[in-house]
């Protein structure tokens, strides 16, 4: 099978590539761009652990083709924080101890985000476990993570008001 | 994953007459053709990705008051509509119980109709398998099937259909709209899905070529609104398959059942819609004798296929509160975790 050609914005960056069409999007990312944050757990769709963001969604990762999200953008682990200051997802994980061990850890990340932006991350810890649920770990930091998620989501949306209050005043 | 041809076409005649030639399989969200290719079930010679084409993810409201969805639209983004969850909670419930945030991001409305059977022995190539190689026998008759089908399964097959979205889409009397080489023509979703027979590799009606383009809802699917429910008993609180479920919407008139819905997932090789309980249910008393009724007409006809007698008689209790809790009425908000029988009831939550 001969390369097919796949442009595809990546934490900001365009890549113009060729790929081979059976090459996922995960195997794409870690294989190809070098960008191993995003973990290749069961490569099934099962784990979470490639949980990325394609046009502001989450998704696993392994079980989209990259050819065929030509025109995507897509934002990893990788571009999430601002040079070396965290985003406020990755600074509550750290402060209510929601870190597993590197592997699970940027899925759960990436799947915050993702939980965050489409509204879903409510006050309820029932809700904020079921929207998680598709990130599977035994380290049982998940207590953490809910603690984490709760505070994220406060702190970004206390972010978004101030900038549009800063936006107003000027 | 075996070597592939991809093509991507960008109208719907040219993704119809490349998905006709033999080997072909269409691609949309990928969520379960993609697994079944990286086990060894699946293995395409072309993938026609139509995520493309035109047209195909609008959820259109049209004239006579029925809901066209395209085939495309994602199975999150019907789920949280304001309008649609409004119209048909239960089967926004029964879409929000299913798989996991990511996968409901990615997976669409057409692919959910041909998601295939979760049936260890399908997934399994070293098993023998009559679905997936015809001919080739049935490993889970006398294996490790607790969860398989006890109502219209066969000798050939006992598998069971693994979708949510189906069971209250059968019990709302959706349509399926599908384009084929000859044209476009409506099958409904009762008629769409097969029963195994003999011929169990046959799991739908579409021919070679044809294209699922939508899925609708006829405007009296809506008038169940405030008297619906999904639930589902499932291994884990969130994220799996379900063991039963039942879809129930109800229309009661001075406690007497002016109409009636009801459908079981779990238990078949497709949704399962319970008619022979409709009709004990219309124009009865809206009461738990009634809903018992309506339980046993709805499994009279079931019989293990193994180990998996329990369900026969599970079915009949979330069929009872199914109906219990359409009785009780449409939650006001979408439960924290979406068809849990743990919320179906009041005080029966157990975050109260």
């Amino acid at each position: 099978m001969t390369n097919l050609p796949l442009s595809l914005t990546i934490n900001g960056h365009r890549h113009d590539l060729e790929v081979d069409p059976r090459v996922t999007l995960l195997d794409l990312l870690r294989e190809r761009l070098e960008l191993t944050g995003t973990k290749k757990g069961c490569d099934r769709g099962q784990c979470g652990a490639c949980t990325v963001l394609v046009d502001g969604k989450r998704i696993n990762s392994c079980l989209a083709l990259a050819v065929s999200h030509d025109g995507a953008d897509v934002l990893t682990i990788e571009g999430v924080a601002h040079g070396h200051d965290l985003h406020p997802v990755q600074a509550a994980f750290i402060a209510h101890d929601g870190f597993q061990c590197g592997f699970c850890t940027p899925g759960q990340i990436m799947s915050t985000l993702g939980l965050i932006a489409e509204g879903q991350a409510g006050d309820d810890p029932e809700r904020i476990r079921e929207g998680m649920s598709g990130n599977l770990c035994r380290c049982a930091a998940y207590g953490g993570i809910i603690e984490a998620v709760l505070e994220a989501r406060e702190n970004l949306a206390r972010n978004n008001s101030e900038k549009t209050e800063r936006r107003t005043a000027a | 994953m075996r070597d592939f041809d991809y093509i991507r076409p960008s109208t719907i005649s040219d993704a119809i007459a490349a998905a006709a030639e033999p080997g072909s399989a269409y691609l949309a969200g990928g969520t379960n053709l993609l697994d079944l290719m990286k086990g060894g079930v699946a293995s395409p010679e072309r993938i026609v990705d139509i995520t493309r084409l035109p047209e195909l993810n609008r959820i259109e409201r049209l004239a006579d008051g029925g809901l066209r969805i395209g085939a495309l639209v994602r199975n999150a983004d019907l789920a949280h509509d304001e309008a649609f969850a409004k119209a048909y909670p239960a089967v926004a419930e029964a879409l929000l119980s299913g798989a996991s945030a990511q996968l409901r991001n990615a997976a669409t409305v057409g692919g959910n109709l041909l998601q295939r059977t979760r049936c260890s022995y399908f997934y399994d190539t070293a098993s023998a398998c009559n679905r997936r190689e015809p001919g080739s026998g049935c490993d889970a008759l006398g294996g490790e099937n607790r969860l398989h089908a006890v109502l219209g399964w066969s000798e050939a097959c006992i598998a069971t259909h693994p979708s949510d979205f189906c069971v209250p889409l059968v019990a709302l009397d959706a349509v399926v709209e599908i384009e084929g080489r000859e044209g476009r023509r409506h099958v409904t979703l009762e008629e769409f899905h097969r029963l195994p027979g003999d011929a169990p590799q046959r799991e739908n009606a579409l021919e070679a070529g044809d294209l699922i383009v939508a899925v609708r809802l006829p405007a009296e699917a809506a008038s169940f609104a405030g008297n619906a429910r999904y639930l589902k008993v499932r291994e884990r609180t969130s994220y799996a398959f379900a063991v039963v479920s039942a879809a129930a919407a109800l229309i009661v008139d001075g406690g007497k059942i002016r109409a009636a819905r009801l459908a079981l997932g779990g238990v078949a090789a497709k949704p399962w819609r319970a008619r022979s309980a409709e009709a004990v249910l219309l124009g009865a008393e809206a009461n738990e004798a009634t809903f018992a009724s309506a339980a046993d007409a709805a499994l009279a006809d079931a019989t293990p296929s193994g180990d998996n007698a329990f369900k026969i008689e599970l079915a009949r209790r979330i069929v009872v509160r199914a109906l219990m809790s359409a009785q009780a009425g449409t939650p006001a908000r979408m439960p924290a975790l979406p068809a849990s029988p743990f919320f179906s009831l009041p005080g029966a939550r157990h975050d109260a």
